[in-house]
């Protein structure tokens, strides 16, 4: 775990949707407080439904919290913050209209990126992602785990300190998500970036972070934060060590009611939409 | 199925699209030739033949041609411009959408050909009266297909541009448009194809002149045979305009 000051700091954060009373009241997150330390991994994981992509929204400025504040280095999170946070959302975040380079440049237009710099950080951050020989193609000629390679590298190439991933890997298959897990933390080792990480795999989470904090189920509110005291970048091997076994089954153990109780919820409450 | 199958089935279908084509006109020609159908409800296929090439070595159909041309060209900038920009502004509110999609779809299911009376009160037998229809009757796709189009921009891709910093400027220009093109592309073309239509149909109805005003000329001195040329040249035209704005529709949305 890299040492330094809190990069993020989340203070008593509640989000709620809609208002008590409502047929679609739902209190997401319950007075939450996190601190994140520069240059750490830090993953979320929890029940469906418990907020943690809500939490991830708010740090990102994509959702204003219902009660408390969030700082990025210092400064409060009013709105999206381009300079500072980058996201990588679950899928299909790529224009099907730009080819994956020009994805990539498109976020850098966004940012405010001089023209004469868009094309190689783009080419660059394509390469580092393993891309190099796709970047004139459309996001629907690629794999789902090459399209979710392009979107970090959209991430990559705005080189802000800190990235936003929603459960990146998520809507890929088990095979796919292991060699892009560990393509990641290669990729990461070698930044300084903090990362928030949203997933539902407890073996990704054991896997890329240096530490795990698990949800409740609905309201949700922060369980535990685990450490994974264990350097990056990490071997495949890793998973293969009894100290991986054990940290993911503490896991389970947290997870595994909150998980119960969370499907019950499930049951009875429509989810959100 | 095999691709080789799979052309097959493709040139079988062709041979029987052009077989029925050849006896329909055979059938024309024998029942008109030697059958006995009165040639003056149904003129003979080669008598038409002859008219279609005077029509077109005079060039006697210019002016009508003009006419609707032009008709068509004034109803469809009308319907575009309106279409789009209020589709536009109605994608701007999910209250608007709310209200005005079901209400644009609903005045889009009535025969609108009706209003053809009125619009000749208020704009005459001339032009203005197929201009107006036209427009009326094409807007309608136009601006539902742009509310679809605008106001159905999946999330993420909003989300994701906003996340990176996206002014309003570049978030219409890098994401809602090239998102809502496609649909919008598909309202424009469904939108000429009715415009046409209206517009020949309407001249057909009420007017001074212009193809379809032509051909109820022709038809009342009964001069069938000039008449079926006519209709050919119009179904021609017809054609013709309809492929030419499918392939543009085609050749923008390829990618």
């Amino acid at each position: 775990m890299t040492t330094g000051d809190a990069a993020i700091r989340v203070r008593d954060v509640s989000h709620q949707f809609g208002e008590p009373g409502d047929a679609h009241f739902v209190q997401a997150l319950q007075h939450t407080s996190l601190d994140i330390k520069r240059g750490e991994l830090l993953c979320l994981i929890g029940p469906s439904g418990c907020g943690k992509s809500t939490l991830l929204n708010m740090i990102g400025g994509l959702l204003v919290p219902t009660t408390g504040t969030v700082e990025v280095h210092g400064k409060p999170v009013r709105g999206p913050l381009p300079r500072d946070i980058a996201f990588v959302f679950q899928e299909n975040s790529l224009f099907p209209w730009c080819t994956i380079i020009d994805n990539v440049k498109l976020g850098m237009v966004f940012q405010g990126v001089a023209k004469s710099e868009q094309e190689p950080r783009a080419r660059s951050a394509l390469e580092a992602v393993g891309l190099k020989d796709f970047m004139s193609h459309y996001p629907a000629q690629l794999s789902g785990g090459m399209r979710q390679r392009a979107a970090l590298a959209r991430a990559l190439s705005l080189e802000t300190g800190t990235l936003l991933m929603d459960e990146p890997f998520g809507a890929l298959d088990e095979q796919t998500r292991m060699i892009l897990g560990e393509d990641l933390s290669v990729l990461l080792s070698r930044s300084e970036k903090t990362i928030v990480f949203v997933t539902h795999s407890l073996g990704e989470a054991v896997f890329l972070a240096d530490r795990v904090a698990v949800f409740s189920a609905r309201p949700g509110r922060i369980k535990e934060i685990i450490d994974v005291d264990e350097p990056h970048p990490r071997s495949p091997s890793f998973v293969t060590t009894e100290k991986f076994s054990r940290l993911r089954n503490t896991l389970y153990s947290l997870l595994h009611d909150e998980i119960r109780k969370a499907v019950e919820q499930s049951a009875t409450v429509a989810p959100p939409s | 199925m095999s691709a080789k199958q799979d052309r097959r089935d493709k040139i079988a279908s062709r041979l029987v699209q052009i077989g029925f084509l050849v006896a329909v006109m055979g059938l024309w020609y024998f029942g008109t030739a030697y059958w006995g159908i009165n040639r003056i409800l149904l003129p003979n296929p080669v008598n038409v033949w002859h008219e279609l090439k005077d029509v077109l070595s005079t060039g006697e159909f210019l002016p009508d041609l003009k006419v609707t041309l032009m008709e068509i060209a004034f109803a469809f900038a009308i319907s575009c411009s309106t279409g789009v920009t209020l589709g536009y502004l109605i994608s701007r509110s999910h209250f608007l959408i709310k209200v005005f999609e079901p209400l644009l779809a609903g005045f889009y299911s009535v025969p609108l050909i009706l209003f053809l009376p009125l619009y000749v009160l208020f704009f005459g037998l001339g032009p203005g009266s197929k201009i107006a229809l036209g427009a009326t009757i094409s807007f309608f796709p136009i601006v539902l297909n742009t509310i679809a189009g605008f106001g159905y921009v999946e999330k993420i891709f909003i989300t994701a541009a906003r996340s990176m910093g996206a002014s309003d400027v570049q978030m219409f220009r890098h994401v809602l448009l090239p998102a809502a093109f496609p649909v919008i592309l598909t309202g424009l073309r469904m939108g000429f194809t009715v415009a046409l239509l209206s517009i020949l149909g309407s001249e057909t109805l009420a007017s001074l002149a212009g193809l379809g005003h032509k051909i109820v000329h022709l038809a009342e001195a009964m001069e069938t045979p000039r008449m079926f040329a006519y209709i050919a040249f119009a179904v021609a035209i017809a054609i013709f305009l309809n492929t030419t704005v499918s392939a543009l529709e085609r050749r923008a949305k390829r990618r």
